[in-house]
């Protein structure tokens, strides 16, 4: 072991036991914070606040931040870390480089050749570059991808990365979305207004929806009118949550969507606000979408500056870097400024949520389709469909098929059928091996099992699940050993540390993956406690990759 | 705690099924408590009694039947005809794999001899880990009287919660994510360096071992566990010694009433003063050719062991007696005077006035109390005919305001200050009023910082505000009080808009604190010696005994007046009469029939006349008039004010006993010192703040031939003619029960039955009332008698020469005068040099900053010490506890005295700051 700290301070001088407050450090606070009295729930933002203005966090900052907040200094400070965009440094530390380069290194990207860019990006960056391997950033089908700041790089090769990073181009690209005018041109917020006004009543609006069937599309796929239903009838004051949060490697429709058309969910979000009577809305954005933030902040302002109605409060949350902010309690841990640690359950979010308030949760694409819903009935929703599922999925499909992207097709299409009509088939030289039904955590299928319906409730008894319709596919030239091992690192550093299975156990997963020989029972016997004794559906459903390599690629293990 | 029956009957209870059987729970049960109280042990490592559940380490999982996955027992309460497993194979399957995940991570050595986590792999059976370890922390040994070494945590938080919620200490955090989750104090810094205040809640929280008392203490094993108390404040805590070969080793809290298994870092780890080598072990006399000197900060440990000589039981007390002896049969029993001790027990403390009063003759008998609430004390008397606190401490979880002004409990009172961190958490509305910003202001709604020494400018202008705002209670008044139109009258003058340029609040503060606390169904005031220890102190406590009158702010749950008694006995002692105007139970001397109740009880006859008070002893010791001192169990050497003085005084005396368990400063000053016993090292009943009678055990013997404190007393009475024949504390206790109503419903074996009894106590079926004035007021009318305050300035105010304001109190590590602390290993290790808190402005403008050597001068005298940044003073104010013998601060102080009590004015007084000798 190494040497024990002992006494450092000189108490012989008298000094006081803890930290006090530098004069430098509270002003600089002070300017950031401006003049409202500070929120505790706002700390994620006011840690932004620093994070942004001097690149990292300084323990003097925590200290005079803590003071200005009349928090503990440990309060923030494992709030600061537990976040992995912030940077936290102590007395000693060297403070990062003003730039840094994030390489994503999950799954798509490894395939498409992640490790090998960071090796070379880390020979040629500088010393006034940092390159960090980070999870999933949400551009799968751009893969390899690297971020220069903000600015993230498709198809990323060193040359252009160096060629970004010499130019200093950190910025984010504003995307080009229908903005408020050209939607309200094309008969946005009508559906809306005929709501708000009666013309529409809410117990119609609610009957449409579970006319269609539309389901939680986030992954859980609890239907929608069935929760709105429940939330309502809860005591107000009520409060809504938007889980933008999309984080599960392989997934990247909510950006798709929020890239092209905000204002629909906007809208789908306002009958929702309106139907169930929340009277303030917080809308959770994962700090990798800095663009779509950008545009979605400019977006908002102008509808709240010319309201189509009355608006419910509106506040748009930043995350920073926690994939477990997905899960639907974390991310309203995360909006009170905690920890993005979930909760045991019962109490469930809509009874008690954010702030301790009933609360309506909603991804945000299911809150895209609602205004479609009601334009054109439930029975148009269900009219989609295959293989006798009904209804429409945004699957984000990546990996190795010459056609990657969201493609909208109807559920319970098999993945044979997805790649031949909607990917343009496999990528050229590239043989279908196998694939994931559902991003990381929902498990790994083999070719031989290319026919199955992909939709909720089909995969269960595969050991499997579509969750977002993340579909990621390997090919010949990739091995489910790899591909699993790569998920299962995701979760490792992804798993928020409250519970023992899921944090001991994702990393002596990692550990037990990691040797040349798979030791089977013990791996089953883990698997089986993870996923029957974790607080949340990370650690329950960390294992799926590993299961599904036991299960269906035995000839990997030989 | 006893069941009640009565009580459970009205609890409701939920039928379920476990394991195959028809099971109970009642509401509020967990699975986990109520198979527990079954017989069924289901194991657990992150859930303890009285920590709030978090359910995150998993060993508890249950299977119930219709849900998905496994459930934690700890969290889950079982609804009707709910299926629940414990034991089946996939229940135990988890079970086992996550303490296998646990033992695969943790450290083979121990540092602990009761892990959890070992004790359930045994039960379970769980044999060597197969998962690869991970890679474990390096430990941290920085903090004196803890052992933090991380390779034994299993991240279940409990000593998160212990410090966070239960002390609401904010230290440890459980920071970054996922399997780098880790344990820190502050922001990661060493324990040492950390904000930790060492009251060792996380040691006695962790399951395994991974925090835990220094020097591996944790691996001994106890010879045996002694039920007793906390030797320190008046809060009371309730504890466990664990001894082994006669030396106590650790102490635990134990579910006192007034702790709730908490303690702070003195009763936790400063308890090993009892075996310092400085012990007095045998009596001595003062050697003949050994003059008294004054320059006692310049006596070598060699000079004062020539000082004395060492002498038989027999000699000392032959001597002791004969010295005061003669002196009253010479001069009269008023030449005598006698300082008892509010540390010793109620036993001993009510011997010892009597042996003033029957064997001096005299009622100049008095204690350390006159120096802290003595003002809080005639106060309460004069207007509600008592001087106990009206409601105890654990009322504020029934108060929906709280109060607290002149009083720093998380350094004086910690505990107490813990249920009080608790209620704001829980949303109660915290008002804090002081001139020093102290930490528990971080947990307060309203924060009055007022300029020292305009307490009753600031509390007359919250007065005014309630009659102005309409929200006095009329009826309370009319029914309850005398003497509201004088006090209306009076308080037209303190309109807050006026008074703000006196006070430095805002009007706007003031008006809005008027509303919430006199709006409130229960507002209850704490106050300590920033509001007592004043010239003015009894106007002081006066307003606030107003406030509370006139908005019916009293005799209610929750709502009251509450001043914290410092010292853990010094209720106790004042109640058995350790005061010169009064026999036990507050009995006036001038009262003929107190006189004549006590002259039958004691057979004795007495003098009518009250006694003469701490520092008035001093001034007639100057004056010649008192000659001859029995001093038990006090310091007024370091305790009393303007000590040039105090110690001149005490040095001029004809013949000085000291009873004590050190050579005090003020046994330097001794004829003949007397070795005693230390709280440990007896049996006897202590009266906290809350008027809790609680029973502190003995767990070890007296070093040498020192003896038990009654013995003494009652040798050195026989000497005087007294005649005694007890036999021990018990025996003393009965006859106190005889003159004291209050505790007639007490009996020793009661006590030593039930741990704590509340005063007043009518008969052995009464619990005691912790609520007092609810029908009416010991008063002669019954009622209450408002007294109007009026605003005047300290005694001393700054100016040209002298122009700082010294604050004197205490901190948390060290106690009173030190006596005892700085002779704790543990804690003297923490503080171990003097230091001042200065506003860094006041520092800067001498070039000084943090840690340099300063020296502080007042008229009296000067000190030199280090200087301490604190931000909670305001510029111009200087903060120095007194346990500091090489550089007292009672050498600067005033004794300037409060008119009515007699306090001297120990928070005010005019001092000039310099750069001292730097090293």
């Amino acid at each position: 072991m190494d040497k024990p700290v002992l006494r450092k301070r000189n108490k012989m001088r008298g000094e006081q036991r803890g930290r006090h407050v530098t004069q430098t450090a509270q002003e600089q606070i002070r300017d950031l914070l401006g003049s409202e009295t500070p929120r505790r729930d706002l700390l994620i933002e006011y840690l932004h606040l620093i994070q942004d203005e001097f690149g990292h966090i300084a323990a003097d900052h925590i200290t005079a931040l803590a003071a200005e907040m009349q928090l503990a200094t440990t309060e923030i400070y494992e709030v600061a870390t537990f976040y992995h965009h912030f940077d936290v440094i102590r007395e000693g530390d060297d403070a990062p480089p003003e730039l840094t380069v994030r390489v994503c290194d999950s799954i798509t990207c490894e395939m498409y050749g992640a490790n090998e860019l960071v090796a070379k990006l880390e020979g040629i960056v500088g010393d006034d570059v940092r390159v960090q391997r980070v999870p999933c950033v949400g551009r799968c089908e751009q893969a390899p991808v690297a971020v220069v700041g903000m600015n993230p790089i498709h198809q990323a090769t060193e040359k252009q990365v160096m060629q970004e990073v010499n130019a200093n181009n950190s910025k984010a690209e504003l995307p080009n979305c229908i903005d408020f005018t050209s939607y309200q041109e094309s008969e946005g917020y009508a559906t809306l207004k005929k709501i708000v006004t009666g013309d529409i009543d809410n117990e119609s609006v609610i009957s449409t929806l579970e006319d269609s069937n539309l389901r939680g599309l986030g992954g859980a796929g609890f239907p929608a009118g069935r929760k709105w239903r429940i939330v309502r009838d809860q005591e107000a004051p009520r409060i809504m949550a938007v889980n933008i949060d999309e984080g599960e490697p392989g997934t990247f429709k909510d950006r798709y969507y929020l890239e092209r058309d905000p204002h629909r969910f906007f809208e789908g979000m306002l009958i929702a606000a309106h139907v169930v009577g929340t009277d303030s809305i917080y809308i959770y954005l994962r700090d990798e979408y800095a663009g779509i933030r950008e545009s979605m902040e400019s977006e908002l302002t102008k509808l709240k500056a010319n309201p189509p109605c009355e608006l419910p409060h509106i506040e748009l949350r930043r995350g920073a870097g926690a994939y477990i902010c997905g899960e639907e309690s974390a991310m309203i841990e995360s909006i009170e400024g905690k920890r993005g640690m979930p909760r045991l359950r019962p109490p469930f979010v809509a009874q008690v949520g954010v702030f301790g308030r009933p609360t309506l949760e909603h991804n945000m694409e299911t809150l895209y389709w609602i205004r479609e819903i009601i334009e054109k009935g439930g029975e148009w929703f269900t009219s989609h469909g295959r293989n006798g599922r009904k209804g429409l999925r945004s699957f984000s499909v990546s990996g190795r098929v010459k056609k990657p992207g969201v493609h909208l097709a109807p559920a319970g299409i098999t993945i044979k059928e997805l790649i031949e009509e909607y990917c343009d088939g496999m990528a050229d030289g590239h043989e279908f091996y196998g694939y994931f039904p559902g991003g990381a955590s929902g498990g790994i299928l083999p070719a031989s099992m290319g026919d199955i319906p992909l939709d909720f409730d089909t995969l269960n008894e595969y050991g499997c699940f579509i969750g977002s319709a993340a579909i990621i596919v390997f090919s010949d030239a990739d091995n489910a050993r790899d591909v699993a091992k790569n998920a299962m690192s995701f979760f490792e550093h992804e798993s928020c540390g409250k519970c023992t299975p899921c944090r001991v156990g994702t990393s002596k997963a990692v550990k037990l993956m990691s040797k040349a020989e798979w030791n089977q029972p013990l791996m089953n016997e883990l698997s089986k406690t993870m996923m029957d004794a974790s607080i949340c559906g990370l650690g329950q459903a960390a294992s799926n990759p590993m299961n599904s390599v036991l299960k269906y690629f035995p000839d990997e293990l030989k | 705690m006893a069941a009640n029956p009565e009580y459970m009957a009205e609890i409701k209870t939920i039928e379920f099924n476990l394991n195959g059987n028809p099971m109970e729970a009642y509401e509020g049960e967990t699975i986990l408590q109520a198979a527990k109280r079954n017989g069924i042990d289901i194991p657990h490592l992150c859930f303890k009694e009285g920590l709030r559940g978090d359910g995150n380490c998993r060993a508890c999982v249950v299977e119930i039947e219709g849900e998905r996955v496994l459930q934690p027992s700890c969290m889950r309460m079982p609804s009707a005809g709910m299926v629940v497993h414990t034991d089946n194979e996939r229940v135990l399957h988890s079970q086992r794999m996550v303490l296998e995940l646990l033992q695969s991570d943790v450290t083979e050595s121990s540092y602990s001899r009761d892990s959890e986590l070992d004790f359930w792999s045994k039960r379970l059976a769980v044999g060597k880990p197969r998962f690869e370890a991970r890679h474990n922390p390096t430990a941290d040994l920085s903090h004196p009287a803890i052992a933090v070494n991380l390779d034994a945590c299993i991240q279940c938080t409990r000593c998160v919660r212990a410090c966070r919620e239960e002390q609401n200490n904010d230290v440890i955090g459980y920071a970054n994510r996922g399997s780098h989750s880790l344990i820190v104090f502050d922001i990661a810094d060493p324990m040492g360096d950390s904000s930790c205040v060492g009251c060792g809640e996380c040691v006695q929280a962790c399951p395994t071992g991974a925090l835990m008392p220094s020097k591996e203490v944790g691996l001994l094993e106890p010879d045996r566990k002694v039920e007793s108390a906390c030797p320190y404040c008046g809060v009371g805590c309730l504890l466990t010694f664990n001894v082994k070969e006669e030396k106590i080793i650790f102490v635990e809290g134990r579910d006192g009433p007034a702790n709730k298994s908490r303690l702070c870092v003195k009763g936790r780890y400063g308890f090993d003063y009892i075996h310092n080598d400085r012990r007095l072990t045998t009596p001595l006399i003062r050697n003949t050719d050994a003059p008294k000197v004054t320059n006692i900060e310049e006596l070598t440990e060699a000079d004062v062991k020539k000082m004395f000589r060492e002498a038989t039981w027999e000699e000392a007390l032959d001597f002791a007696a004969k010295g005061l002896r003669d002196i009253r049969d010479e001069k009269g029993g008023n030449a005598l005077a006698g300082f008892g001790s509010a540390k010793g027990s109620n036993e001993e403390a009510y011997l010892f006035q009597k042996l003033v009063r029957t064997g001096f003759k005299t009622n100049n008998v008095d204690h350390c109390t006159r120096l802290c609430h003595a003002s809080s004390v005639v106060a309460l008397l004069e207007g509600l005919g008592s001087g106990a606190v009206s409601n105890q401490v654990a009322e504020v979880e029934d108060a929906e305001v709280i109060v607290i002004i002149g009083s720093n409990p998380t350094v004086n009172h910690p505990v107490a200050a813990t249920f009080i961190k608790n209620a704001s958490r829980e949303g109660k509305t915290l008002i804090i009023m002081d001139p020093r910003r102290t930490e528990i202001a971080r947990h307060a709604d309203h924060v009055l910082q007022f300029k020292p020494d305009t307490d009753v400018a600031m509390l007359n202008a919250i007065m005014h505000s309630i009659i102005k705002q309409g929200l006095v209670d009329e009826d309370f008044i009319k029914e309850r009080t005398e003497g509201y139109k004088e006090l209306a009258a009076h308080l037209e003058d303190f309109a807050p808009e006026v008074m703000e340029k006196i006070c430095g609040v805002p009007a706007e503060t003031l008006h809005e604190v008027a509303r919430v606390y006199a709006s409130s169904k229960a507002s209850i005031i704490f106050w300590g010696m920033g509001v007592s220890q004043h010239v003015h102190g009894t106007d002081n406590a006066r307003c606030l005994i107003s406030l509370a009158l006139m908005t019916g702010q009293i005799g209610k749950p929750g709502s009251g007046l509450h001043p914290l008694r410092g010292q853990n006995n010094v209720q106790g002692a004042s109640d058995v009469g350790l005061i010169p105007m009064v026999y036990p139970d507050y009995q006036r001397v001038d009262n003929p029939n107190a006189q004549a109740r006590f002259e039958k009880l004691w057979d004795a006859k007495l003098d009518p006349v009250p006694g003469l008070t701490v520092v008035e002893i001093m001034e007639q010791i100057t004056q010649d008039n008192i000659t001859g001192m029995y001093v038990e169990g006090e310091n007024p050497a370091m305790s009393d004010p303007n000590l040039n003085h105090a110690r001149h005084a005490l040095a001029s005396l004809q013949h000085l006993v000291v009873q004590d368990i050190f050579m005090t400063e003020t046994a330097l000053f001794a004829d003949v010192i007397l070795p005693a016993s230390a709280f440990p090292e007896k049996d006897g009943t202590f009266t906290n703040t809350d008027r809790r009678v609680q029973m502190g055990r003995k767990a070890v013997n007296p070093p040498g031939i020192a003896k038990q404190d009654w013995w003494i007393i009652q040798e050195m009475a026989n000497r005087l003619g007294c005649g005694w024949n007890y036999t021990g504390p018990h025996d003393i206790f009965a006859e106190m029960r005889l003159g004291m109503d209050s505790i007639k419903g007490m009996s020793w074996d009661r006590l030593e039955q039930e741990h704590s009894v509340t005063y007043p106590c009518s008969d052995s079926e009464d619990p005691g009332q912790g609520i007092i004035f609810i029908d009416d007021f010991p008063t002669d009318s019954g009622r209450a008698q408002f007294v109007p305050a009026p605003f005047t300035n300290a005694d001393e105010l700054p100016d040209t020469e002298y122009p700082l304001v010294l604050i004197t109190g205490r901190q948390l590590e060290h106690w009173h005068t030190g006596a005892m602390t700085r002779k704790a290993s543990m804690l003297d290790a923490i503080e171990p040099v003097p230091v001042a808190s200065i506003n860094p402005s006041d520092l800067a403008k001498l070039s000084l900053d943090n840690g340099s050597t300063i020296r502080l001068s007042s008229r009296r005298g000067t000190i030199q010490c280090f200087a301490r940044i604190d931000d909670g003073l305001a510029e111009g104010q200087v903060f120095m506890p007194f346990c500091y013998h090489e550089a007292a601060a009672n050498l600067l102080t005033t004794d300037a005295l409060d008119p009515y009590a007699k306090i001297p004015e120990f928070k005010f007084c005019a001092i000039k700051l310099e750069a001292g000798e730097q090293h």
